[in-house]
């Protein structure tokens, strides 16, 4: 199914953590392979961020094991081959950018040039500046730089692109790809899912502290069969709601828009009942809809 | 490529630059840099030069730059610890350099190092009003010995920061330092000898570390018997041990604590 069945570059197995009474990972199994990117994807709370803790030693599973190039992630070794970035960086304000990154690369046996380093993660013009006087984004792609600058074989960016304008997401999902094309492993967690779509080889979901699916894109969104229907239409939504097939239907900007389990007899009844119908469009259901459902049945 | 092997001078390089950037980064920070390093020069000045002039005997002035040495190495040390830990703890800066592969202790020993340089600029500027506008005479080794006293002093202090640092929220911790910091140096002699304040806060005086560190500066100034250095130096150690042992516990529970 995958391309790359070399070992994984990071794996959990059977990995298990409670904080007091509260289970927050309930015995997952993941594994990061080379030139790859996973997606982790789950609502607030689904574990994520306690699996990347997990896989970099920041965290003691209480049972199962987490490792990193196969060995434990708590090894200095093994985590000089990994780059992070985690949700909050709590970086210094009066540290200046260029201060930070010489620092980071100064961890890391073979980092990236200071200059390759800040052309990629945007970060040129800001070397002198300090971080606390940066904007949102700026802040955040400073982070980015400091998890790249190790010439990382592993790559964690959790929730990497909160805060972002459209621009430096861009930008970032740019630097990301170069790294997978030059045999990086990438775990990326995310709300955004057009994210996890534009990026992911493979998508693993979490609710509620287990796996509730694994997949390429691909797979994931076959969990959802429904299509969605958009048509310029003197039908009413609740005449078109009414058929057998359509899960519901309702006015949007003047467009009706339907849901359904098949879209074949819908479209022909559609064309059939109004000679006039037009802006007529077929998709399938995104990776939101099957995530949305996918979280649901497990709850 | 192969990160088996990393280069003793490359990590050395870590803890370098680690140390060379906390103690820019907080020259940098004026709520830290002002107080830490205008107090103790002032009060001198004030208690030791303009008024302790009109007493002469120049037995004041000595006493006052001991005393306030002590109390300028107990605010870089309390605040560079207890209030940057509490924030960097609080902000996850603290879990980020747990993730990066930053070598094992650079960041305490970047914070060690940069108290022990704001140390040394306050024991030089104090040595240099004493020396020049108080009229203080002392032998060459008691400079040197006064000035290694102020560095070292750091320690203690530095672990009691730590501890405070691994409790409190970020927002506290300056409060509940100042808290800490300004009774403790009055009431251990730091701001005017304890023969001039009441009896009772001279007997007390034992229980603040503060009062140790200072006996042992006063005993260089020739201001206070040397029999006691020992007695003092082992408090001190106790100290230093207890708090740093109580804040490495209290850390490494935060840490597991939860995601964040």
């Amino acid at each position: 199914m995958h391309t790359n069945q070399t070992a994984p570059v990071a794996e959990l197995r059977g990995a298990r953590k409670r904080y007091g009474r509260q289970t927050a990972l309930d015995g997952i199994d993941l594994a990061l392979r080379a030139g790859e990117l996973t997606a982790l994807l789950g609502p607030n709370g689904a574990g994520k961020t306690t699996a990347v803790g997990l896989l970099l030693g920041l965290l003691q599973a209480d049972a199962g094991v987490a490792t990193l190039f196969g060995q434990s992630p708590q090894e200095l070794a093994s985590r000089r081959r990994a780059g992070v970035m985690l949700q909050a960086a709590g970086i210094p304000d009066a540290s200046k950018v260029g201060e930070l990154l010489e620092l980071t690369r100064s961890y890391y046996a073979d980092p990236l040039g200071m200059a390759e380093c800040a052309s990629m993660a945007g970060l040129e013009n800001l070397l002198d500046r300090r971080y606390g006087r940066l904007s949102g984004g700026q802040q955040r792609r400073v982070q980015f730089g400091l998890a790249i600058c190790g010439r990382p074989r592993v790559l964690f960016l959790d929730e990497p692109t909160t805060g972002l304008d459209i621009e430096s997401r861009q930008g970032l999902w740019r630097a990301i790809r170069t790294l997978i094309e030059q045999d990086c492993a990438v775990l990326l967690t995310t709300h955004y899912l057009e994210e996890a779509e534009a990026l992911a080889d493979r998508v693993v979901v979490l609710n509620q502290g287990r796996v509730v699916a694994a997949g390429s894109v691909g797979e994931i969104r076959a969990h959802v069969a429904q299509r969605r229907i958009r048509c310029i239409s003197s039908l009413t939504p609740e005449q078109v709601a009414a058929w057998p097939e359509v899960r519901h239907a309702r006015l949007e900007g003047g467009r009706l828009q339907i849901v359904v389990d098949s879209a074949e007899s819908v479209v022909r009844r559609l064309l059939a009942e109004d000679a006039q119908l037009g802006e007529l469009e077929v998709e399938r259901a995104g990776l939101a809809e099957a995530f949305v459902q996918l979280t649901r049945e497990a709850a | 490529m192969d990160t088996g092997k990393f280069p003793t001078a490359r990590l050395l390089r870590c803890y370098v630059l680690e140390a060379k950037y906390e103690f820019l980064r907080l020259l940098r920070t004026p709520s830290f840099v002002l107080p830490s390093l205008l107090f103790p020069a002032m009060f001198y000045l004030l208690f030791g030069v303009v008024l302790g002039a009109r007493r002469g005997g120049g037995e004041l002035q000595a006493y006052l730059l001991a005393t306030y040495g002590i109390f300028g190495v107990m605010g870089v040390a309390l605040f560079g610890f207890g209030v940057t830990i509490a924030i960097e703890r609080e902000r996850g800066f603290l879990t980020l350099k747990r993730a990066l592969p930053m070598p094992p202790g650079a960041l305490l020993f970047a914070k060690l190092a940069m108290a022990m340089i704001f140390a040394a600029i306050i024991s030089l500027t104090l040595a240099t009003l004493a020396a020049s506008l108080a009229g203080v005479v002392l032998e060459p080794a008691q400079w040197a010995l006064l000035f290694a006293i102020n560095v070292l002093g750091v320690l203690p202090f530095a672990a009691i920061g730590l501890c405070i640092g691994s409790l409190v929220s970020g927002q506290a911790a300056p409060a509940i330092v100042n808290l800490i910091y300004l009774p403790m140096s009055f009431l251990s002699g730091l701001w005017m000898p304890l023969s001039v304040l009441p009896d009772a806060i001279g007997r007390f005086a034992p229980v603040w570390p503060s009062y140790h560190l200072g006996r042992i500066a006063l005993a260089v100034v020739g201001r206070d018997g040397a029999g006691g250095v020992l007695g003092h130096l082992g408090v001190l150690l106790a100290i230093t041990l207890g708090c740093f042992l109580l804040a490495r516990r209290q850390l490494a529970k935060a840490e597991q604590s939860g995601p964040g």
